[in-house]
C-alpha cells in the first residue's frame, strides 16, 4: 500500500526538466531573472506552442543567449522584445499584443458572455411574465 | 417566427466560427508572412567560413537586386536545391549571397560545398543563428530577395525548384530590376 503510494505520488510529481544549459545561465541573478522572464514569454519558433525558456530546439538555445546577450549589452526589456519582434513578427509572442487587428480575439469571449447571459436574463424575465400570465389566466378561469 | 430567431443565433455564431477554424487548422502557423518584407535587411556581422577569407554583412547588401540564402550541409532540402543555384550560377541570373547556418563543425561547410559546388559570391558563417535570427529565420532554407537599396522583397521557405523560380522568383526580380 505504502509502495502504491509512493509510486503515485512521484507519478503526479511534475518533473519539469530545465532547458536552459547552466552554461548559458548570466552570473548577475537579476539580469538572469529578467532573462527567464523574457524568455518564458517568448515563442520557440521551430515548436509552436513553447517558449524558448522551455525548449530544448538548437533555435530556441541561440535565441536564449541573444536575449541574454542583449540584457547584459545594457537593453531594457522592452527592447530585447522589439528586437525578436521586429524580426519574427508578433507571431513569436505567446500573448498576443493588444491592438487593432487582435481586439476581437481579447474582446470577443467577454462580449460573447456577456451577449449571452443578457440572452439569458432576458429569456428568464420573459418566461416569469408569460407564467405569471398563464396564473391569472387560470385565476380568472376559476373564478368564472 | 419572428419570435424564434433569437434561439438559431448562437447556432449561427457557432457556424461562423466553426468555419474560421476549420480553415484554420490548415494552415502553416510557420508561414505567417515575414514582418521583414519593405524592411531594410537587419544589421549583422558574420565571419568568413573556413579556408575562405571575406564573411558576410549587411553592408555587402548594395546596388544591386541579389539572393539571400540560408543553407547548411545538415539540411537535406538544401541538398536537393543545391543543383538548381549552381545553375543560377552558371547562367549568371544573380549573385547569391550565403549564410552557413548551424553547422555541427567548422569544417562541414567548406566540405560540403567543395563536393557540391559553391554557387555563392559570399558566405557568412553562423554557428550561433546570429544571421539566421537577424531575417528571422524559423528553418533551412529559406531565400530572400533584397534590393538595389538593401530592402527585403520576398522570402521563400523551402528549397528553390525551377518551377517556384519560374513562377514567383522570375516576375519579382524582373519588377524589381526595372525600377
Amino acid at each position: 500500500m505504502k509502495a502504491i503510494f509512493t509510486i503515485v505520488v512521484i507519478l503526479f510529481f511534475p518533473l519539469a526538466a530545465l532547458a536552459v544549459d547552466p552554461g548559458e545561465i548570466l552570473k548577475d541573478p537579476n539580469l538572469e531573472k529578467r532573462a527567464r522572464s523574457i524568455s518564458k514569454g517568448l515563442r520557440c519558433v521551430v515548436c509552436q506552442n513553447q517558449s524558448i525558456d522551455d525548449s530544448d530546439a538548437q533555435l530556441a538555445r541561440d535565441l536564449r543567449i541573444l536575449v541574454r546577450n542583449r540584457i547584459v549589452a545594457g537593453d531594457s526589456d522592452t527592447a530585447v522584445i522589439d528586437y525578436v519582434v521586429s524580426r519574427y513578427g508578433d507571431f513569436v509572442l505567446l500573448n498576443p499584443p493588444v491592438k487593432g487587428v487582435t481586439l476581437v480575439l481579447w474582446f470577443g469571449p467577454i462580449f460573447f458572455t456577456l451577449a449571452g447571459l443578457i440572452g439569458l436574463i432576458l429569456f428568464f424575465r420573459r418566461q416569469k411574465i408569460d407564467s405569471k400570465d398563464l396564473v391569472q389566466m387560470d385565476n380568472k378561469e376559476i373564478n368564472n | 417566427m419572428n419570435s424564434r430567431w433569437p434561439y438559431y443565433t448562437p447556432l449561427i455564431i457557432l457556424g461562423i466560427l466553426a468555419f474560421y477554424f476549420a480553415a484554420g487548422l490548415g494552415q502553416n502557423p510557420a508561414k505567417v508572412k515575414s514582418v521583414l518584407i519593405n524592411k531594410k535587411v537587419p544589421e549583422f556581422l558574420l565571419p568568413p567560413i573556413k579556408g575562405s577569407l571575406k564573411g558576410f554583412s549587411n553592408s555587402d547588401l548594395k546596388n544591386q537586386v541579389v539572393l539571400v540564402n540560408i543553407f547548411g550541409s545538415w539540411c537535406v532540402s538544401c541538398r536537393i536545391e543545391h543543383p538548381f543555384l549552381m545553375q543560377l550560377k552558371e547562367k549568371k541570373s544573380i549573385p547569391i549571397y550565403g549564410i552557413d547556418w548551424r553547422e555541427p563543425d567548422s569544417t562541414a561547410g567548406p566540405k560540403w560545398l567543395k563536393k557540391f559546388g559553391n554557387p555563392y559570391t559570399l558566405i557568412g558563417d553562423d554557428p550561433n543563428s546570429l544571421g539566421a535570427i537577424a531575417f528571422g529565420v524559423t528553418g533551412a532554407p529559406e531565400t530572400f530577395i533584397v534590393d538595389k537599396n538593401g530592402i527585403i522583397r520576398f522570402k521563400h521557405l523551402g528549397p528553390i525548384t525551377k518551377d517556384n523560380w519560374d513562377e514567383t522568383f522570375k516576375p519579382i526580380l524582373k519588377d524589381l530590376r526595372k525600377k
